[in-house]
């Protein structure tokens, strides 16, 4: 299929009139592949699920049915479901999306996977900066009640779930899972160490799965199509690397940044930055070239403008250096644009959200962004670049220094501004200017 | 004086069949506290921790974790204005937007103006990139905004 042919399916029903209402939900076929789900097994659930190949959307791309059935077989007491609709990565909206244009698609999936799951409570953790979602879900999430689809006895199937929601503070570090998890259990969200995976020991000790929004709006798709119609979409998986599950079915791309029309657009994974930014993006604004792209939320790094054929799929920005596909939210930056600035906002973000809790992501994150004013000062020093360097090399999981992925979402794009943009560092400190950009100095 | 409203009492205690500690209750609890009040009392916090069995300390421990919650000494303002200044919003004007807030309102981010009706404040990605630069006026999203329709929209 190619990318012209493919019809939306996420995003299948945004725009049309009430789309968030369950009677139109239902209208279009809504609540069928829960009616179908709760008549087959809970283990065929899973199956189905692991055999479409379905890869966690929420960044860091772990198959979902495997998720699944790291759950202890012979468990007695409750299972938790987590919803992670914290949604935080800069240039990242499509849960928002989702959640306000079309509420039930994913709450059908939070259903379906926690029956899947044996849950029986799911709580649906959101970011409090999403208000129309929390007033949307409120609603579907009544109506459900109303309509056998929540409660006890769900269509007649003996099957009891509830949902309930909880609103955030506006803390990036509770969309890692188990910061998530020390949040929903009323606690600072300071990640865990793991092992203790969340699947053996979550939220309120008890195993727990968490799943992010856009994955479970896959779900329902899933059950009512097939694994192998879920397969027909994206890039397989690459016969010669026995670690690689594939990229399959449609994937949100949320395009911002410096582009004639930034937006949501849904496509089989695998297109080329290139061709989203220009097919679907309007191309980049005022006539100008792009210079770099983030490939997929800040934390993933940046491609350079000769690197935009790579294709977005879970595989291709790893292959240029980056973290990985991330939240494919690309973030396009024209040739305007200084790069010290860009890096300078990066680092500050991840100083601002860092939770404190390791001191090689407090102090690292601070400390770069520290630098980086300093440059932006006109007062850089040659041997800063190698220091931010050396910060992105000892900071995060991959060296091993931290609980937490944070750290490494903090560590790429620095590592990848100055890999790639190095000579425009080098340049930038010997001039001894001063950023002409409006940044407030020192705001908190 | 009981600090805590009937109403938020109410809240609070409808919340507690819906989590298997007590101690989960502490964002809502804080979060409708802050809703009616503007901030969250020493003595909101002590009675929040008697409800929830915990001692204020740990719900203190919570509380400035997130950096969303004010104290009695720092009281939001009758509407909170955040604007974005992550990537795609700076790349949109987003630093010049609050730049330019806090230079005709006269306060810093963090700040309420002096009549008490704006609280400035700046934010971390809010999720609407596809309307840089944006902004949230309490819990609501504004898309591709400019200085003048935040003064129409929260002084207007």
């Amino acid at each position: 299929m190619s990318n012209e042919e493919f019809k939306p399916i996420l995003l299948g029903r945004v725009g049309q009139p009430n789309s968030h209402t369950l009677s139109t939900y239902k209208a279009d076929g809504g609540y069928q592949a829960l009616a179908k789900a709760l008549s087959m097994k809970n283990t065929e659930v899973i199956d189905l699920v692991k055999a479409s190949g379905l890869r966690g959307r929420g960044g860091a791309g772990f198959p979902t049915g495997l998720k699944w059935t790291f759950l202890p077989k012979d468990v007695t007491g409750p299972i938790y479901l987590c919803v992670n609709g914290d949604e935080s990565e800069p240039g990242t909206f499509n849960n928002r999306v989702l959640i306000e244009e079309d509420p039930h698609q994913v709450l059908e999936g939070i259903v379906i996977s926690s029956f899947a799951t044996r849950t029986t409570t799911a709580y649906f953790y959101l970011r409090y900066e999403y208000g129309r979602c929390y007033r949307v879900l409120k609603d579907a999430i009544d109506e459900m009640y109303d309509n056998n689809l929540l409660g006890k006895n769900i269509l007649g199937s003996g099957y009891d779930l509830d949902v309930h929601l909880h609103r955030g503070a506006c803390a990036y570090i509770c969309g890692e899972e188990t910061g998530l998890i020390e949040s929903l259990e009323g606690k600072r969200a300071w990640p865990r160490i793991k092992p203790p995976f969340p699947a053996i020991e979550g939220a309120f000790r008890r195993p727990t799965v968490v799943n992010n929004v856009e994955t479970l709006a896959c779900i329902p798709h899933i059950l009512n199509k097939g694994a192998d119609w879920f397969m027909s979409m994206g890039i397989p998986k690459d016969p010669n690397n026995a670690r690689d599950a594939g990229s399959y079915g449609p994937k949100l791309y949320c395009i911002s940044g410096h582009v004639n029309k930034p937006g949501l657009v849904e496509l089989p994974m695998g297109i080329s930055a290139r061709d989203l930014i220009d097919k679907h993006g309007g191309g980049v604004w005022k006539g100008r070239k792009a210079k770099a792209v983030v490939p997929g939320g800040i934390s993933m790094g940046f491609m350079s403008e000769k690197e935009l054929d790579t294709p977005l799929d879970f595989a291709g920005p790893g292959r240029v250096g980056c973290l990985g596909l991330g939240t494919a939210a690309v973030i396009v930056i024209d040739d305007h644009t200084s790069m010290i600035d860009v890096l300078y906002n990066a680092c500050r973000f991840f100083a601002h959200e860092s939770c404190g809790q390791c001191t090689p992501c407090r102090e690292g994150t601070a400390w770069s962004t520290k630098i980086l004013e300093r440059i932006r000062q006109g007062h850089g020093k040659l041997s800063d670049i190698d220091v931010l360097l050396e910060i992105s090399s000892s900071i995060g999981t991959i060296p091993g220094t931290t609980i937490c992925g944070l750290a490494d979402g903090a560590a790429w794009p620095m590592k990848t501004a100055i890999n790639k943009f190095r000579p425009e560092f080098e340049e930038y400190i010997k001039s001894g200017r001063k950023s002409e950009s409006k940044s407030l100095v020192g705001a908190h | 004086m009981s600090e805590l409203s009937d109403n938020a009492k109410k809240v609070i205690e409808d919340h507690l069949g819906r989590y298997p500690s007590k101690q989960a209750v502490t964002l809502p609890a804080l979060h409708i506290v802050q809703e009616e009040k503007g901030c969250v009392s020493r003595k909101a916090i002590k009675e929040i921790a008697d409800m929830l069995e915990l001692s204020p300390a740990q719900i203190n421990d919570t509380l400035s974790f997130y950096g969303f919650f004010r104290t009695e000494e720092d009281p939001l303002g009758k509407k909170r204005v955040w604007i974005c200044r992550s990537l795609p919003c700076m790349l949109r004007g987003g630093e010049e937007l609050l730049a330019e807030l806090c230079e005709r309102w006269g306060i810093q981010p963090g700040q309420t103006t002096p009549d008490g009706q704006v609280t400035l404040e700046l934010a971390e990605c809010l999720g609407a990139c596809d309307g840089a630069p944006c902004m949230l006026v309490d819990d609501e999203l504004s898309l591709c905004v400019t200085a003048d329709d935040v003064e129409r929209m929260v002084r207007g």
